[in-house]
Protein backbone atom coordinates (compact mmCIF):
# COMPACT_ATOMS: atom_id res chain seq x y z
CA UNK A 1 0.00 0.00 0.00
CA UNK A 2 1.63 3.39 -1.22
CA UNK A 3 1.30 6.86 0.91
CA UNK A 4 -1.72 8.47 0.95
CA UNK A 5 -0.72 12.02 -0.53
CA UNK A 6 -3.96 13.88 -0.63
CA UNK A 7 -7.08 12.95 1.73
CA UNK A 8 -10.31 14.85 1.57
CA UNK A 9 -12.36 14.42 4.58
CA UNK A 10 -15.83 15.32 4.65
CA UNK A 11 -15.30 18.55 2.79
CA UNK A 12 -18.17 20.27 2.00
CA UNK A 13 -18.89 23.62 -0.26
CA UNK A 14 -22.08 25.74 -0.41
CA UNK A 15 -22.30 28.53 -2.53
CA UNK A 16 -25.32 30.43 -0.66
CA UNK A 17 -27.72 27.80 0.02
CA UNK A 18 -26.61 26.03 -3.07
CA UNK A 19 -24.67 23.00 -1.73
CA UNK A 20 -21.98 22.38 -4.40
CA UNK A 21 -19.37 19.85 -2.73
CA UNK A 22 -21.37 18.09 0.28
CA UNK A 23 -19.15 15.27 2.37
CA UNK A 24 -17.10 14.54 -0.13
CA UNK A 25 -13.95 11.86 1.48
CA UNK A 26 -11.30 10.25 -0.53
CA UNK A 27 -7.78 9.39 0.11
CA UNK A 28 -5.68 9.83 -3.21
CA UNK A 29 -2.36 7.31 -2.92
CA UNK A 30 0.85 8.96 -4.35
CA UNK A 31 1.15 8.14 -8.02
CA UNK A 32 -1.90 7.34 -8.73
CA UNK A 33 -4.45 8.56 -10.93
CA UNK A 34 -7.91 9.61 -9.80
CA UNK A 35 -10.46 10.66 -12.50
CA UNK A 36 -13.94 12.55 -11.62
CA UNK A 37 -16.65 12.09 -13.77
CA UNK A 38 -19.97 12.77 -13.51
CA UNK A 39 -22.85 15.19 -15.58
CA UNK A 40 -22.47 18.64 -15.57
CA UNK A 41 -22.91 20.76 -12.50
CA UNK A 42 -22.12 17.79 -10.29
CA UNK A 43 -19.22 19.16 -8.66
CA UNK A 44 -16.02 18.07 -10.35
CA UNK A 45 -14.51 21.57 -11.23
CA UNK A 46 -15.75 23.60 -8.26
CA UNK A 47 -14.10 19.89 -6.32
CA UNK A 48 -10.41 20.51 -8.07
CA UNK A 49 -10.66 24.43 -7.24
CA UNK A 50 -11.02 23.88 -3.65
CA UNK A 51 -7.92 21.20 -3.86
CA UNK A 52 -5.81 24.04 -4.89
CA UNK A 53 -7.25 26.45 -2.82
CA UNK A 54 -8.74 28.50 -5.58
CA UNK A 55 -11.89 28.09 -3.50
CA UNK A 56 -12.31 28.58 0.27
CA UNK A 57 -14.37 25.28 1.58
CA UNK A 58 -16.87 25.56 3.94
CA UNK A 59 -16.26 22.16 6.45
CA UNK A 60 -13.91 19.16 6.32
CA UNK A 61 -10.27 19.19 5.98
CA UNK A 62 -7.93 18.99 3.44
CA UNK A 63 -4.78 16.71 4.19
CA UNK A 64 -0.93 16.79 2.21
CA UNK A 65 1.28 14.62 3.34
CA UNK A 66 -0.90 14.38 6.79
CA UNK A 67 -0.66 18.29 7.07
CA UNK A 68 -4.00 19.76 7.08
CA UNK A 69 -3.65 22.80 4.20
CA UNK A 70 -7.34 23.57 4.37
CA UNK A 71 -6.95 25.30 7.67
CA UNK A 72 -8.36 28.95 7.25
CA UNK A 73 -6.04 32.02 7.60
CA UNK A 74 -3.50 29.59 5.94
CA UNK A 75 -0.81 31.13 3.61
CA UNK A 76 -2.04 29.13 0.62
CA UNK A 77 0.91 30.05 -1.68
CA UNK A 78 3.40 27.72 -0.82
CA UNK A 79 1.09 25.20 -0.47
CA UNK A 80 -0.25 26.10 -4.24
CA UNK A 81 3.32 25.33 -5.60
CA UNK A 82 2.69 21.83 -4.37
CA UNK A 83 -0.22 21.27 -5.73
CA UNK A 84 -0.43 22.34 -9.54
CA UNK A 85 -3.17 22.74 -11.72
CA UNK A 86 -4.29 23.21 -15.37
CA UNK A 87 -7.64 24.77 -17.06
CA UNK A 88 -10.10 23.72 -19.40
CA UNK A 89 -9.60 27.31 -21.29
CA UNK A 90 -6.16 26.90 -20.75
CA UNK A 91 -5.33 30.46 -19.28
CA UNK A 92 -2.16 30.96 -20.59
CA UNK A 93 -0.68 34.79 -20.40
CA UNK A 94 -1.33 36.52 -23.53
CA UNK A 95 1.14 39.08 -23.14
CA UNK A 96 3.89 36.67 -22.72
CA UNK A 97 5.93 34.53 -24.43
CA UNK A 98 5.63 30.30 -24.15
CA UNK A 99 9.10 30.69 -22.07
CA UNK A 100 7.83 33.66 -20.28
CA UNK A 101 4.57 31.96 -19.19
CA UNK A 102 6.76 29.08 -17.83
CA UNK A 103 9.79 30.65 -15.74
CA UNK A 104 7.75 33.76 -14.83
CA UNK A 105 6.74 31.60 -11.07
CA UNK A 106 9.81 29.56 -10.87
CA UNK A 107 11.74 33.09 -11.03
CA UNK A 108 9.24 34.64 -8.91
CA UNK A 109 7.96 32.82 -6.18
CA UNK A 110 10.54 29.48 -5.84
CA UNK A 111 13.86 32.20 -6.46
CA UNK A 112 15.43 30.02 -9.16
CA UNK A 113 17.73 32.05 -11.14
CA UNK A 114 16.99 33.62 -14.82
CA UNK A 115 19.54 31.16 -16.72
CA UNK A 116 18.50 27.60 -14.41
CA UNK A 117 14.88 28.51 -14.72
CA UNK A 118 15.07 28.58 -19.19
CA UNK A 119 17.27 25.94 -18.98
CA UNK A 120 15.06 23.37 -17.23
CA UNK A 121 11.71 25.10 -19.27
CA UNK A 122 13.53 23.79 -22.53
CA UNK A 123 14.20 20.53 -21.20
CA UNK A 124 10.18 20.51 -20.50
CA UNK A 125 9.73 21.69 -23.31
CA UNK A 126 11.30 19.23 -25.91
CA UNK A 127 10.35 16.24 -23.47
CA UNK A 128 6.67 17.74 -24.51
CA UNK A 129 7.42 18.15 -28.37
CA UNK A 130 6.96 21.92 -28.11
CA UNK A 131 11.53 22.70 -28.21
CA UNK A 132 10.45 25.05 -31.27
CA UNK A 133 7.88 27.03 -29.75
CA UNK A 134 9.76 28.99 -26.84
CA UNK A 135 9.73 32.45 -28.09
CA UNK A 136 6.02 31.71 -29.50
CA UNK A 137 3.42 33.97 -28.06
CA UNK A 138 0.03 31.53 -27.29
CA UNK A 139 -2.48 33.43 -29.61
CA UNK A 140 0.12 31.52 -32.26
CA UNK A 141 -0.48 27.88 -30.99
CA UNK A 142 -2.97 25.78 -31.50
CA UNK A 143 -5.22 24.78 -29.14
CA UNK A 144 -3.34 21.45 -28.08
CA UNK A 145 -0.27 22.96 -28.25
CA UNK A 146 -1.64 25.89 -25.85
CA UNK A 147 -2.71 23.28 -23.61
CA UNK A 148 0.50 21.48 -23.49
CA UNK A 149 2.28 24.50 -22.65
CA UNK A 150 -0.03 24.79 -19.88
CA UNK A 151 0.81 21.96 -18.64
CA UNK A 152 4.45 22.75 -18.71
CA UNK A 153 3.90 25.79 -17.27
CA UNK A 154 2.14 23.61 -14.33
CA UNK A 155 5.30 21.54 -14.13
CA UNK A 156 8.11 23.90 -13.93
CA UNK A 157 7.14 24.38 -10.41
CA UNK A 158 7.53 20.86 -9.87
CA UNK A 159 4.48 20.13 -7.96
CA UNK A 160 3.79 17.07 -6.23
CA UNK A 161 0.22 16.66 -7.27
CA UNK A 162 -1.74 18.27 -10.70
CA UNK A 163 -5.01 18.53 -10.69
CA UNK A 164 -6.41 18.91 -14.61
CA UNK A 165 -9.68 20.57 -14.59
CA UNK A 166 -11.79 18.92 -18.39
CA UNK A 167 -8.14 19.58 -20.21
CA UNK A 168 -9.36 18.71 -23.11
CA UNK A 169 -13.16 19.64 -23.25
CA UNK A 170 -12.14 23.00 -25.42
CA UNK A 171 -9.99 21.35 -27.89
CA UNK A 172 -10.88 20.21 -31.85
CA UNK A 173 -11.21 16.60 -31.65
CA UNK A 174 -7.91 16.06 -33.84
CA UNK A 175 -6.29 17.64 -30.85
CA UNK A 176 -7.26 15.85 -27.97
CA UNK A 177 -5.13 12.72 -28.50
CA UNK A 178 -1.95 14.84 -28.21
CA UNK A 179 -2.55 16.27 -25.03
CA UNK A 180 -4.04 13.03 -23.50
CA UNK A 181 -0.67 11.62 -24.84
CA UNK A 182 1.18 13.88 -21.87
CA UNK A 183 -1.34 12.99 -19.31
CA UNK A 184 -0.55 8.80 -20.13
CA UNK A 185 3.48 10.33 -19.61
CA UNK A 186 3.06 12.01 -16.58
CA UNK A 187 1.34 9.08 -15.29
CA UNK A 188 4.00 6.67 -16.36
CA UNK A 189 6.47 9.30 -14.76
CA UNK A 190 4.86 8.54 -11.04
CA UNK A 191 2.90 11.83 -10.50
CA UNK A 192 -0.01 11.88 -8.59
CA UNK A 193 -2.84 13.13 -11.23
CA UNK A 194 -6.48 14.20 -10.16
CA UNK A 195 -8.58 14.80 -13.12
CA UNK A 196 -11.89 15.62 -14.14
CA UNK A 197 -12.98 14.65 -17.65
CA UNK A 198 -15.45 13.93 -20.12
CA UNK A 199 -13.07 11.54 -22.41
CA UNK A 200 -14.34 7.88 -20.59
CA UNK A 201 -12.47 5.99 -23.06
CA UNK A 202 -9.39 7.33 -21.38
CA UNK A 203 -10.71 7.57 -18.00
CA UNK A 204 -11.44 3.71 -18.32
CA UNK A 205 -7.86 2.91 -19.55
CA UNK A 206 -5.35 5.12 -17.61
CA UNK A 207 -7.19 5.81 -13.94
CA UNK A 208 -6.61 3.61 -11.22
CA UNK A 209 -9.33 4.96 -9.28
CA UNK A 210 -12.56 6.29 -10.94
CA UNK A 211 -15.22 8.33 -9.38
CA UNK A 212 -18.45 9.42 -10.07
CA UNK A 213 -19.73 12.63 -9.00
CA UNK A 214 -23.58 13.87 -8.68
CA UNK A 215 -24.84 16.18 -7.21
CA UNK A 216 -22.06 17.60 -4.89
CA UNK A 217 -21.51 13.68 -3.99
CA UNK A 218 -19.38 10.80 -4.50
CA UNK A 219 -22.23 7.91 -6.18
CA UNK A 220 -19.68 5.38 -7.09
CA UNK A 221 -16.01 4.69 -6.66
CA UNK A 222 -13.90 2.35 -7.45
CA UNK A 223 -11.07 0.75 -9.98
CA UNK A 224 -12.43 1.72 -13.73
CA UNK A 225 -13.27 -1.88 -14.54
CA UNK A 226 -15.82 -2.25 -11.65
CA UNK A 227 -17.50 1.30 -11.75
CA UNK A 228 -17.16 0.90 -16.00
CA UNK A 229 -19.07 -2.25 -15.99
CA UNK A 230 -20.95 -2.97 -12.89
CA UNK A 231 -21.72 0.00 -11.33
CA UNK A 232 -23.97 -0.01 -8.02
CA UNK A 233 -25.86 2.62 -7.76
CA UNK A 234 -29.15 3.42 -9.77
CA UNK A 235 -28.05 6.89 -10.50
CA UNK A 236 -24.65 6.16 -11.78
CA UNK A 237 -26.00 3.37 -14.29
CA UNK A 238 -28.52 6.14 -15.78
CA UNK A 239 -25.38 8.34 -15.93
CA UNK A 240 -22.92 5.77 -17.44
CA UNK A 241 -25.77 4.25 -19.91
CA UNK A 242 -26.39 7.61 -21.32
CA UNK A 243 -22.72 8.02 -22.19
CA UNK A 244 -22.74 4.47 -23.89
CA UNK A 245 -25.81 5.01 -25.42
CA UNK A 246 -24.14 8.72 -26.64
CA UNK A 247 -21.21 6.74 -28.53
CA UNK A 248 -18.90 8.14 -26.35
CA UNK A 249 -17.32 5.18 -24.66
CA UNK B 1 -5.83 35.60 -64.34
CA UNK B 2 -9.33 36.22 -65.29
CA UNK B 3 -9.27 38.82 -67.70
CA UNK B 4 -12.98 40.01 -67.60
CA UNK B 5 -14.21 41.58 -64.48
CA UNK B 6 -16.30 39.99 -62.34
CA UNK B 7 -19.85 41.06 -61.31
CA UNK B 8 -19.16 41.75 -57.91
CA UNK B 9 -16.17 44.09 -58.92
CA UNK B 10 -18.30 45.54 -61.61
CA UNK B 11 -20.82 46.77 -58.95
CA UNK B 12 -18.53 47.52 -56.37
CA UNK B 13 -16.85 49.83 -58.85
CA UNK B 14 -20.17 51.79 -60.08
CA UNK B 15 -20.86 52.39 -56.34
CA UNK B 16 -17.04 54.00 -55.64
CA UNK B 17 -17.84 56.00 -58.50
CA UNK B 18 -21.47 57.32 -57.56
CA UNK B 19 -19.91 58.03 -54.23
CA UNK B 20 -17.11 59.91 -55.15
CA UNK B 21 -19.54 62.02 -57.31
CA UNK B 22 -21.67 62.95 -54.21
CA UNK B 23 -18.90 63.65 -52.36
CA UNK B 24 -17.52 65.77 -55.20
CA UNK B 25 -20.87 67.45 -55.03
CA UNK B 26 -21.75 67.91 -51.44
CA UNK B 27 -18.18 69.26 -50.48
CA UNK B 28 -17.83 71.80 -53.28
CA UNK B 29 -21.78 73.30 -52.52
CA UNK B 30 -20.56 74.11 -49.00
CA UNK B 31 -17.21 75.34 -50.07
CA UNK B 32 -19.11 78.07 -52.12
CA UNK B 33 -21.42 78.66 -49.62
CA UNK B 34 -18.66 79.34 -47.05
CA UNK B 35 -17.04 81.34 -49.64
CA UNK B 36 -19.80 83.27 -50.95
CA UNK B 37 -21.92 84.20 -47.26
CA UNK B 38 -19.02 84.74 -44.78
CA UNK B 39 -17.00 87.41 -46.66
CA UNK B 40 -20.08 88.95 -47.53
CA UNK B 41 -21.02 89.46 -43.65
CA UNK B 42 -21.81 93.24 -43.06
CA UNK B 43 -18.34 93.55 -40.79
CA UNK B 44 -16.17 90.74 -42.32
CA UNK B 45 -13.26 93.11 -43.05
CA UNK B 46 -12.81 94.26 -39.38
CA UNK B 47 -13.33 90.72 -38.28
CA UNK B 48 -10.51 89.51 -40.87
CA UNK B 49 -8.25 92.11 -39.38
CA UNK B 50 -8.62 92.06 -35.73
CA UNK B 51 -8.57 87.64 -35.90
CA UNK B 52 -6.86 87.13 -39.18
CA UNK B 53 -3.85 89.59 -39.46
CA UNK B 54 -0.80 88.21 -41.22
CA UNK B 55 1.53 90.82 -39.56
CA UNK B 56 0.12 90.30 -35.69
CA UNK B 57 0.41 86.62 -36.41
CA UNK B 58 3.54 87.09 -36.87
CA UNK B 59 4.71 89.15 -34.44
CA UNK B 60 3.28 87.65 -31.81
CA UNK B 61 4.28 83.90 -32.59
CA UNK B 62 7.60 83.90 -31.47
CA UNK B 63 6.45 85.23 -28.00
CA UNK B 64 3.68 82.88 -27.80
CA UNK B 65 5.91 79.64 -28.67
CA UNK B 66 8.19 80.68 -26.15
CA UNK B 67 5.24 80.40 -23.36
CA UNK B 68 4.53 77.41 -25.32
CA UNK B 69 7.26 75.36 -23.30
CA UNK B 70 5.68 76.77 -19.79
CA UNK B 71 3.13 74.64 -21.25
CA UNK B 72 4.99 71.63 -22.12
CA UNK B 73 6.61 71.30 -19.22
CA UNK B 74 3.30 71.52 -16.95
CA UNK B 75 1.91 68.45 -19.28
CA UNK B 76 5.40 67.15 -18.80
CA UNK B 77 5.20 66.77 -14.98
CA UNK B 78 1.94 66.23 -14.72
CA UNK B 79 1.46 63.29 -16.99
CA UNK B 80 3.85 60.98 -15.53
CA UNK B 81 2.54 62.09 -11.97
CA UNK B 82 -1.20 61.32 -13.42
CA UNK B 83 -0.71 58.02 -14.39
CA UNK B 84 0.83 56.61 -11.58
CA UNK B 85 -1.03 58.56 -8.58
CA UNK B 86 -4.14 57.03 -10.51
CA UNK B 87 -2.94 53.87 -10.28
CA UNK B 88 -2.47 53.82 -7.15
CA UNK B 89 -5.91 54.57 -6.46
CA UNK B 90 -7.52 52.19 -9.36
CA UNK B 91 -5.29 49.45 -7.59
CA UNK B 92 -6.73 50.54 -3.55
CA UNK B 93 -9.75 50.83 -5.00
CA UNK B 94 -9.55 47.29 -6.13
CA UNK B 95 -8.19 46.09 -3.14
CA UNK B 96 -9.83 43.04 -1.62
CA UNK B 97 -8.39 43.14 2.24
CA UNK B 98 -11.17 43.79 4.75
CA UNK B 99 -8.36 45.50 6.53
CA UNK B 100 -8.19 48.22 3.87
CA UNK B 101 -11.66 49.08 3.55
CA UNK B 102 -10.80 52.80 5.05
CA UNK B 103 -8.47 53.26 1.84
CA UNK B 104 -11.44 51.99 -0.09
CA UNK B 105 -13.65 54.34 1.24
CA UNK B 106 -11.46 57.09 0.84
CA UNK B 107 -10.54 56.58 -3.03
CA UNK B 108 -14.58 56.50 -3.18
CA UNK B 109 -15.23 59.69 -1.84
CA UNK B 110 -12.00 60.87 -4.02
CA UNK B 111 -13.04 60.28 -7.24
CA UNK B 112 -17.07 61.21 -6.47
CA UNK B 113 -15.17 64.55 -5.16
CA UNK B 114 -12.91 65.47 -7.60
CA UNK B 115 -14.65 64.12 -10.65
CA UNK B 116 -17.71 66.22 -9.64
CA UNK B 117 -16.62 70.11 -9.67
CA UNK B 118 -15.14 71.17 -12.38
CA UNK B 119 -10.91 71.43 -13.18
CA UNK B 120 -11.27 74.68 -13.00
CA UNK B 121 -12.54 75.32 -10.17
CA UNK B 122 -10.54 73.28 -8.69
CA UNK B 123 -7.42 75.44 -10.42
CA UNK B 124 -9.01 78.48 -8.39
CA UNK B 125 -9.72 76.50 -4.94
CA UNK B 126 -6.02 74.59 -4.80
CA UNK B 127 -4.37 77.35 -6.66
CA UNK B 128 -5.14 80.72 -4.44
CA UNK B 129 -6.31 78.21 -1.39
CA UNK B 130 -2.93 76.27 -0.42
CA UNK B 131 -0.39 79.29 -1.21
CA UNK B 132 -2.64 81.32 1.16
CA UNK B 133 -1.90 79.76 4.04
CA UNK B 134 1.51 81.50 3.98
CA UNK B 135 4.13 78.95 3.10
CA UNK B 136 7.45 80.31 2.13
CA UNK B 137 9.07 80.37 -1.37
CA UNK B 138 8.90 78.19 -3.37
CA UNK B 139 5.82 76.42 -1.83
CA UNK B 140 3.45 79.38 -2.40
CA UNK B 141 3.98 79.10 -6.55
CA UNK B 142 1.14 78.89 -7.48
CA UNK B 143 2.35 77.38 -10.79
CA UNK B 144 3.33 74.40 -8.47
CA UNK B 145 -0.41 74.17 -6.81
CA UNK B 146 -1.95 74.72 -10.22
CA UNK B 147 0.12 71.91 -11.43
CA UNK B 148 -1.13 69.75 -8.60
CA UNK B 149 -4.89 70.59 -9.10
CA UNK B 150 -4.48 69.07 -12.29
CA UNK B 151 -2.63 66.12 -11.22
CA UNK B 152 -5.35 65.76 -8.72
CA UNK B 153 -8.43 66.38 -10.52
CA UNK B 154 -6.96 64.45 -13.99
CA UNK B 155 -6.24 61.65 -11.69
CA UNK B 156 -9.88 60.63 -10.71
CA UNK B 157 -10.36 60.62 -14.06
CA UNK B 158 -7.28 58.32 -15.15
CA UNK B 159 -8.01 56.54 -11.77
CA UNK B 160 -11.64 54.94 -13.27
CA UNK B 161 -10.20 54.13 -16.53
CA UNK B 162 -7.23 52.32 -15.33
CA UNK B 163 -9.94 50.81 -13.04
CA UNK B 164 -11.93 49.40 -16.06
CA UNK B 165 -8.64 48.28 -17.83
CA UNK B 166 -7.81 45.81 -14.38
CA UNK B 167 -11.53 44.57 -14.61
CA UNK B 168 -11.83 43.96 -17.88
CA UNK B 169 -9.02 41.11 -17.62
CA UNK B 170 -10.72 37.53 -17.55
CA UNK B 171 -11.02 36.37 -13.52
CA UNK B 172 -9.44 32.99 -15.12
CA UNK B 173 -5.97 35.12 -15.69
CA UNK B 174 -5.76 35.34 -11.57
CA UNK B 175 -6.63 32.08 -11.07
CA UNK B 176 -4.28 30.54 -13.38
CA UNK B 177 -1.56 33.13 -11.52
CA UNK B 178 -2.73 32.16 -8.38
CA UNK B 179 -2.46 28.30 -8.74
CA UNK B 180 0.89 29.42 -9.77
CA UNK B 181 1.61 29.96 -6.27
CA UNK B 182 1.93 33.76 -7.20
CA UNK B 183 1.08 36.18 -4.57
CA UNK B 184 -2.11 38.94 -5.10
CA UNK B 185 0.29 41.31 -5.26
CA UNK B 186 2.94 39.47 -8.02
CA UNK B 187 -0.51 38.22 -9.68
CA UNK B 188 -1.56 42.15 -10.18
CA UNK B 189 1.93 42.99 -10.94
CA UNK B 190 3.08 40.68 -13.50
CA UNK B 191 -0.43 39.60 -15.19
CA UNK B 192 -3.35 41.70 -14.62
CA UNK B 193 -1.66 45.04 -14.76
CA UNK B 194 0.34 44.28 -18.11
CA UNK B 195 -2.97 43.22 -19.67
CA UNK B 196 -4.94 45.95 -18.63
CA UNK B 197 -2.23 48.84 -20.16
CA UNK B 198 -2.79 47.29 -23.11
CA UNK B 199 -6.38 47.56 -23.40
CA UNK B 200 -6.48 51.13 -21.95
CA UNK B 201 -4.03 53.07 -24.00
CA UNK B 202 -6.25 54.27 -26.38
CA UNK B 203 -8.56 55.97 -23.47
CA UNK B 204 -5.51 57.20 -22.03
CA UNK B 205 -4.24 58.89 -25.08
CA UNK B 206 -7.98 60.58 -24.67
CA UNK B 207 -7.36 62.01 -21.48
CA UNK B 208 -3.74 63.22 -21.79
CA UNK B 209 -5.11 65.21 -25.07
CA UNK B 210 -7.43 67.05 -23.04
CA UNK B 211 -4.59 67.32 -19.99
CA UNK B 212 -2.37 69.43 -22.67
CA UNK B 213 -5.26 71.86 -23.43
CA UNK B 214 -6.20 71.72 -19.73
CA UNK B 215 -2.88 72.93 -18.75
CA UNK B 216 -3.38 76.36 -20.32
CA UNK B 217 -6.32 76.74 -17.03
CA UNK B 218 -3.58 77.04 -14.90
CA UNK B 219 -3.11 80.64 -16.65
CA UNK B 220 -6.01 81.63 -14.90
CA UNK B 221 -4.03 82.16 -11.12
CA UNK B 222 -0.91 84.01 -12.70
CA UNK B 223 1.24 81.95 -14.59
CA UNK B 224 2.28 83.25 -17.83
CA UNK B 225 1.97 80.36 -20.76
CA UNK B 226 0.31 80.35 -23.59
CA UNK B 227 -2.93 81.88 -23.10
CA UNK B 228 -1.79 84.33 -20.75
CA UNK B 229 0.53 85.80 -23.54
CA UNK B 230 -1.72 85.62 -25.85
CA UNK B 231 -4.24 87.81 -23.88
CA UNK B 232 -0.91 90.02 -23.22
CA UNK B 233 -0.39 90.41 -27.39
CA UNK B 234 -3.71 91.34 -27.58
CA UNK B 235 -4.33 93.70 -25.49
CA UNK B 236 -0.64 95.10 -26.75
CA UNK B 237 -1.37 95.18 -30.60
CA UNK B 238 -5.36 95.20 -29.72
CA UNK B 239 -5.88 92.85 -32.03
CA UNK B 240 -7.15 89.42 -31.69
CA UNK B 241 -5.19 87.54 -33.57
CA UNK B 242 -2.62 86.05 -30.79
CA UNK B 243 -5.48 84.05 -30.10
CA UNK B 244 -5.80 82.38 -33.45
CA UNK B 245 -1.92 81.72 -33.25
CA UNK B 246 -2.34 80.21 -29.89
CA UNK B 247 -4.89 77.90 -31.21
CA UNK B 248 -2.88 77.16 -34.04
CA UNK B 249 -0.20 76.13 -31.74
CA UNK B 250 -2.53 73.73 -30.09
CA UNK B 251 -3.81 71.80 -32.67
CA UNK B 252 -0.23 71.35 -33.90
CA UNK B 253 0.45 69.23 -30.89
CA UNK B 254 -3.19 67.64 -30.27
CA UNK B 255 -4.44 66.95 -34.01
CA UNK B 256 -1.36 64.10 -34.41
CA UNK B 257 -2.10 62.91 -30.63
CA UNK B 258 -6.05 62.67 -31.85
CA UNK B 259 -5.02 60.57 -35.05
CA UNK B 260 -2.51 57.89 -32.91
CA UNK B 261 -5.42 57.54 -30.62
CA UNK B 262 -7.60 57.21 -33.29
CA UNK B 263 -5.44 54.64 -34.70
CA UNK B 264 -4.03 52.90 -31.55
CA UNK B 265 -8.49 52.32 -31.12
CA UNK B 266 -8.96 50.93 -34.99
CA UNK B 267 -5.78 48.68 -34.08
CA UNK B 268 -7.14 47.28 -30.72
CA UNK B 269 -10.54 46.96 -32.21
CA UNK B 270 -9.29 44.87 -35.43
CA UNK B 271 -7.26 42.77 -32.72
CA UNK B 272 -10.19 41.72 -30.54
CA UNK B 273 -13.70 41.94 -32.68
CA UNK B 274 -12.52 39.88 -35.39
CA UNK B 275 -14.30 40.61 -39.48
CA UNK B 276 -16.13 43.52 -40.15
CA UNK B 277 -19.52 42.97 -41.20
CA UNK B 278 -21.04 44.81 -43.80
Amino acid sequence: MSNIKLSLRNLTKAYGSHVVLNDISLDIAEGSVVTLIGPSGSGKSTLLRCLNLLEPIDDGEIHLDGVDISLPGLDANPIRRRIGMVFQNFNLFPHMSVMENIILSPTRTLGVNKALATTKARELLERFGLGDKADSYPDQLSGGQQQRVAIVRALAIEPEVLLLDEITSSLDPELVGEVLDVVRELKASGMTLVLATHEMGFARDTSDVVCVLDGGRIIERGHPSQVFTAPTSDRAQQFLQSIINSGRL
Amino acid sequence: MATTTSRRAAYEQARKRRSIAVATVSSLIVVTAIVLIVPNMPRWDRVRHSFFNGERFRDSLPHLLRAFVLDIKIFAWSAPLILVFAMLVAMARNSRSPALFPLRALTIAYTDIMRGVPVILWIYLIGFGVPGLGMDRPWNSPLLWGSVALVLTYSSNVAVVWRAGIESVHESQRAAARSLGLSNWQTMRFVIIPQAVRRVVPPLMNDLVSLQKDVALVSLIGPIEILRQAGIDKSKFANFTPFIGAAVIFLCITIPLTRTTDYLIERERRRTTGTKVR
